[in-house]
């Protein structure tokens, strides 16, 4: 348990120093690099030094505690909180419906041989196609559905581009993970004249728990992206993709302002991620520490 | 009635094609209840292929296999036997009581009766105090104790074990023979063991089956008698002695008669 302790102690702390040298790097370039920028035949290969375009770090974080426009009581801070926790609750419900997706098609290629050897090229394909292309689609689709009294809410197009970049890692790493339970633990679960849904549940999801743990980890930053992307090529109001397209648009009055939401992006992801780690830390307490990861 | 009755069994693998394998060609073989046979023999001569057809873990291309009387799959429906391998193969996210409780789970027993049994079996492996542990927080024999041990919960009239000590050093192999033997008197199990090593199948059995490959088949069956139980002390016996000897002939003959084949063929 030390160990494990210690090791995320290591890890957090290479994170900071991750992040200072981002910073370091940022501002050295910012105080020594040419004022114009740098030009390789005409195209701009290095970006200009100047305040518009890279703001001061400092500045960045001190813009969160100033009003959102002049003379509102509300501070960019809170409305990116708002933001985030608005993408947040897309993003986890795009990751529960990947979840479910993945896991399900998973099982289904794995008890079937037919339907793995059908579906999982359609898959690879699948992720392919750039979302921008399909989050539109997927807006006009959903505006048609109307089931009864359930009418298409508008943010949902925005949870479902994210399960759909979720679904797969999860689908990929699932299926590797339930083919991975050794021949002969197998054949144990056989000579017990087990079902296949009991050797499912008692032999395959077990040890495919470390091979899952991954590939949802990756499943929830893709929720996130899918469902930031789908903001900002939907123009879904309420989000933080919504907001970098806004504060990005007021660059050139208020440069240091859309570098704020996109820390709020950046917070999605990561607190997402968290929320992946705890739970696969919960999961693999009991585990071999030296197993996969 | 016999425990296991193998009459004319033949496998082969991949029938018909260019890389077929006739893995056993009419092998018969009776076991009685509460006999302990080994089977002994070269590698690739068929010994797991026989234990897996026991098991129905496979179908013979060829004979029939009985257990209990019964065919072989409705004994394994029934779960009339048990299995051990040379891994210990026990699950690492169930704790020790827990995997001596597999069996059982899938067998529909009760929350309770499961613990009492759990509980007996440690008893009888001699690791109560482990119950709670991890199965990677064990050593390779006593893994290998709680693999028995979950082999033996349902209390299976026939246990049958591939090279089960395969993986052990030399002290603690002889410790688990002298443990296998002391649990199977106390459950008078029937046992079809796959061994190695001529000492190991000599101190266990009651009869050891000697096979030669290719095609798999039974070449001699040495009966072993060394009176009364079995010991240490039994290890420092003439007759010990003796029978191992005549099973390394067994063995030899198969050997000479191999390269012989071998001379033929050139
Ligand atoms: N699933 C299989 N497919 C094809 N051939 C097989 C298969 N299983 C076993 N064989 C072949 O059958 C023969 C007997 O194999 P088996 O595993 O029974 O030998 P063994 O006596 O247990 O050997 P060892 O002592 O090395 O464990 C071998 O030639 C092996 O290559
Ligand atoms: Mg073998």
């Amino acid at each position: 348990m030390t160990t494990t302790v210690r090791r995320a102690a290591y890890r957090t702390f290479m994170f900071i120093v991750a992040l200072a040298l981002v910073v370091v790097i940022w501002e050295t370039y910012k105080a020594l690099g040419p004022a114009d920028g740098g030009k390789l035949f005409g195209a701009r290969v290095l970006p200009r030094t100047s305040s518009y375009a890279m703001p001061h770090v400092w500045d960045m974080f001190s813009r969160f505690n100033r009003p959102e426009v002049r003379g509102s009581d509300r501070t960019v801070f809170s409305a990116v909180l708002a933001g985030a926790w608005f993408s947040f609750r897309l993003s986890a419900a795009g990751f529960v419906l990947g979840g479910v997706l993945g896991t399900g098609l998973a099982v289904l290629m794995a008890r079937f041989r037919w339907v793995q050897r059908g579906v999982l090229p359609y898959l690879v394909v699948s992720q392919t196609i750039p979302l921008i292309a399909l989050a539109p689609l997927v807006v006009s689709w959903g505006g048609k559905l109307e089931v009864g009294p359930f009418v298409w809410p508008r943010w949902l197009s925005a949870s479902v581009l994210g399960a759909f970049l979720a679904f797969f890692p999860i689908a990929v790493g699932t299926l590797r993970g339930l083919a991975a339970a050794s021949a002969s633990s197998v054949e144990l679960m056989q000579s017990y004249a087990a079902s296949w849904t009991k050797t499912l549940f008692k032999l395959r999801f077990p040890t495919a728990v470390p091979y899952m743990v991954p590939a949802f980890r990756l499943g929830a930053s893709a929720s996130v992206i899918g469902v930031v992307v789908a903001e900002i090529s939907t123009g879904l109001k309420g989000g933080i993709g919504r907001l970098i397209i806004e504060y990005a648009r007021e660059a050139t009055g208020d440069p240091a302002k859309v570098y704020t939401a996109i820390f709020g992006a950046a917070a999605l992801g990561l607190t997402m991620a968290g929320v992946v780690i705890v739970v696969d830390a919960f999961v693999m307490r009991n585990r071999p520490k030296e197993s996969i990861s | 009635m016999t425990a296991v009755s193998i009459r004319k069994v033949s496998k082969a693998f991949n029938v018909g094609k260019s890389n077929q394998v006739d893995a056993l060609h009419e092998v018969s073989l009776d076991v009685k209840p509460g006999e302990f046979v080994s089977l002994i023999g070269p590698s690739g001569c068929g010994k797991s292929t026989l234990l897996r057809l026991v098991a129905n873990l496979l179908e013979p291309t060829a004979g029939e296999v009985m257990v209990n009387g019964k065919s072989a799959v409705t004994a394994r429906l029934d779960q009339d036997y048990g299995m051990a391998f040379q891994q210990a193969g026990l699950f690492d996210w169930r704790t020790v009581r827990k995997n001596i409780e597999l069996p059982l789970e899938l067998k529909g027993w009760d929350k309770g009766d499961r613990q009492t049994r759990a509980e007996e079996m440690l008893q009888l492996v001699q690791l109560p105090e482990f119950a709670d542990h991890y199965p990677w927080q064990l050593s390779g024999g006593m893994q290998q104790r709680i693999a028995i041990a979950r082999a033996l919960a349902a209390h299976p009239p026939l246990l049958l074990m591939d090279e089960p000590f395969g993986a052990l050093d030399e002290m603690t192999r002889e410790y688990m023979q002298g443990e296998l033997l002391r649990i199977c008197a106390a459950t008078g199990t029937t046992v079809v063991f796959v061994t190695h090593s001529i000492p190991e199948a000599v101190y266990l059995s009651n009869r050891v089956v000697v096979m030669s490959p290719r095609p798999g088949r039974i070449t001699k069956i040495v009966d072993v008698s060394l009176g009364g139980e079995r010991t240490e002390e039994t290890r420092n016996r003439t007759a010990f002695f003796e029978a191992i000897t005549t099973v390394r002939e067994g063995l030899r003959g198969m050997h000479a008669a191999h390269v012989g084949l071998g001379n033929d063929n050139r």
